[in-house]
């Protein structure tokens, strides 16, 4: 059994900020020039006086961001992850988390989906990177539901959030009756033989391939991270003691994301081996999605075939 | 393409006043960094003048309030002249005088570079060039928004302006007319290193800076620009106030200005950036600012 297609978080992105706006004055959308890919174009027509429209210079937007914070407003940034985050990294460091500026990093396009736009858009280090930063949040939601959850947590967290939101339509993991809490993980699957730990629309691939697991006998727990920093500790440790093994699986670079959030945390609170699935240290390439997870080994097969390696290797 | 702000009477008094507390930050300046061994020199020394008309006369700000939401902002984008501006925000009272003694040191709320997390009254934190512009468009776009009646000042060095984001700022800036925002470049011709002039061992800022380069610049991305001899306390405060009447544009201030003013042997060299004084300098500063020498030798240890 597969699940089911939910819609494209960036059109939740669009859509939960138009709503939101309607009874909060203070939210403001700063956009460069992308606002009809990042579905920003949904909150321009219904609030044009507060879509920023920056231009095509990320580096000035993220600053004004910062400036326009003081002033009591709440940024939501529109533009590409690898431009939100990366291209102005030095304004993100400097004048949005050294002083706890309430900006919301937002936009979408994270990971591998970007259209077959390929290398320069698609971004797989984003998590080590702004995990690495002092003071700032970072959540990875799995679907539409959930991120248009995080959306609506995110306004009531004062400080900076960076958001990672995806331009494609993600399986749909959980229901409308879902509450997002911030800094919890969601267990989604309970199982005995090995713990498979994931964030974002990965979740969901996992939770397939942990489908495909049980088929061969593979009893696997599954847990789900929305919350990549601050890190939910007790519950990482938890979960690795029920099985004592540890797999994590994500849509980013294994180096400094969430595999080394988890590895750094067993290793100090409860030494459990961990192995990580993920991008290995290489730049990606343009494709079809469904090209993408398959050659990247995120597909539910591929992932499922090497959990079962990975077990067979104890 | 520049104005000039047409002469207008300021009360002698007043004008005695402001000269007194310009000089007064200097001295701060020049004592501060020799009490830290570290700092610069140099940037803030050129900006003390503006300083002392824009924390003493322009803005209207409240030090027993500092967070008061209508106040005028302040953002001191060249944050590495942080000594000047902490030197006349003691001086106006946001903080005890004594506390400049802090300075760089850990656990002062007085940070090599500001930290508007740790000192009320300072509107952001800067250090990283070209940034504060930035962080200006959007104060002033956020009072705008907000329906707020206050401007937003930004100091930049002539030479941070040659990072891009300051471009992107300005075109930024002027799409959304922000009349409530004026940029000052604090105009020395001197930056850190820069390029060897013909004339070595000197240095240069620009290669080659063409004369009105900076005021050609500001003006083509749609700002109204204005000039100002920078150390002209007078024409500073005339200046700041024909700024402060909207045309539908932010305004640029181009203010000409000697880097290292009012120390003699600092004065337009560009090695005093930043530099560590030795006893003799800081009583021959002290001399130059009009300090007793007595007292210089004495402060000198
Ligand atoms: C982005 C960035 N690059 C480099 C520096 C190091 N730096 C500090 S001051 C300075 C020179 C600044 O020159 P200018 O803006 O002309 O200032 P002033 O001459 O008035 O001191 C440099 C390169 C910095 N603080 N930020």
């Amino acid at each position: 059994m597969t699940l089911p297609m939910g819609r494209a978080q960036r059109e939740i992105f669009g859509e939960t900020l138009t709503e939101m706006a309607r009874t909060d004055p203070r939210i403001v959308v700063l956009d460069a020039d992308l606002g009809s890919s990042t579905k920003g174009d949904i909150f321009e027509k219904a609030h044009p006086e507060r879509y920023l429209q920056m231009g095509i210079a990320e580096q000035n937007m993220l600053g004004v961001a910062a400036g326009i914070s003081t002033m009591g407003f709440v940024p939501y940034i529109s533009t590409f992850v690898s431009f939100a985050v990366v291209r102005p990294l030095d304004q993100v460091r400097v004048l949005i988390a050294q002083t706890m500026a309430n900006v919301k990093i937002t936009g979408g396009y994270a990971g591998l989906f970007t259209g077959q736009a390929g290398k320069t858009h698609q971004i797989v280090d984003d998590v080590s990177i702004m995990r690495a930063m002092p003071n700032m949040v970072v959540v990875s939601p799995c679907d539409d539901t959930e991120a248009r959850e995080v959306l609506r947590w995110s306004i009531t967290y004062d400080g900076p959030v960076y958001i990672r939101l995806m331009r494609d339509a993600t399986q749909r993991l959980f229901d409308d009756g879902y509450a997002f809490r911030f800094g919890e993980v969601v267990t989604v699957r309970e199982g005995r033989d090995v713990t498979l730990v994931s964030t974002g629309a990965q979740t969901a691939r996992v939770v397939d391939a942990a489908d495909i697991l049980a088929a061969d006998g593979i009893d696997a727990h599954v847990i789900h991270v929305p919350t990549i920093k601050p890190l939910d500790v007790d519950a990482i440790v938890a979960a690795a003691e029920r099985t004592g093994e540890v797999i994590t699986i994500e849509e980013h670079s294994i180096i400094g994301g969430l595999g080394g959030a988890v590895a750094e945390t067993l290793s100090e609170r409860r030494p459990t081996r961990v192995r990580r699935i993920g991008l290995p240290d290489i730049f990606t390439e343009s494709g079809t999605n469904a090209a993408l997870l398959d050659l990247y080994g995120l597909s539910a097969p591929r992932v499922a075939e090497q959990v079962s390696a990975l077990l067979r290797r104890a | 393409m520049s104005e000039i702000a047409a002469p207008a009477a300021l009360e002698p008094a007043e004008l005695e006043r402001l000269r007194e507390i310009a000089r007064r930050i200097r001295v701060e300046i020049v004592r501060t960094v020799d009490h830290a061994r570290a700092g610069h020199l140099g940037g803030p020394l050129s900006a003390a003048d503006m300083l002392a008309v824009l924390y003493f006369h322009t803005l209207r700000i409240r030090p027993d309030e500092p967070d008061w939401p209508d106040r005028d902002r302040l953002i001191l984008s060249k944050g590495h002249s942080s000594v000047g501006l902490y030197a006349a925000m003691a001086l106006r009272g946001y903080f005890p005088l004594e506390e400049m003694a802090t300075f760089d040191a850990v656990g002062s709320r007085l940070q090599g570079h500001p930290d508007m997390l740790r000192l009320p009254g300072l509107d952001m934190s800067t250090g990283s060039l070209g940034m504060g512009i930035s962080a200006g468009v959007g104060m002033a776009l956020g009072a705008r928004l907000g329906g707020r009646d206050l401007r937003t000042y930004v100091i930049l060095g002539d030479g941070e302006c040659q990072e891009g984001e300051v471009w992107e700022a300005a075109m930024v800036g002027a799409r959304y007319r922000l009349d409530n925002l004026v940029a000052i470049v604090d105009h020395n011709r001197l930056q850190q290193f820069g390029w060897v002039a013909s004339a070595a061992p000197e240095r240069i800022p620009h290669p080659p800076e063409a004369p009105g380069e900076l005021v050609a610049k500001w003006s083509a991305f749609g700002w109204r620009v204005m000039e100002v001899d920078g150390h002209d306390i007078a024409a500073l405060v005339r200046t700041f106030e024909a700024a402060a009447r909207p045309d539908g544009r932010p305004v640029a201030v181009i203010a000409h200005t000697t880097k290292g003013k009012g120390v003699s042997f600092m004065e337009n060299r560009y090695y005093w950036h930043t530099r560590a004084i030795t006893p003799e300098d800081f009583a021959q500063a002290m001399r130059d600012l009009g300090e007793d020498a007595p007292d210089a030798v004495e402060g000198a240890r």
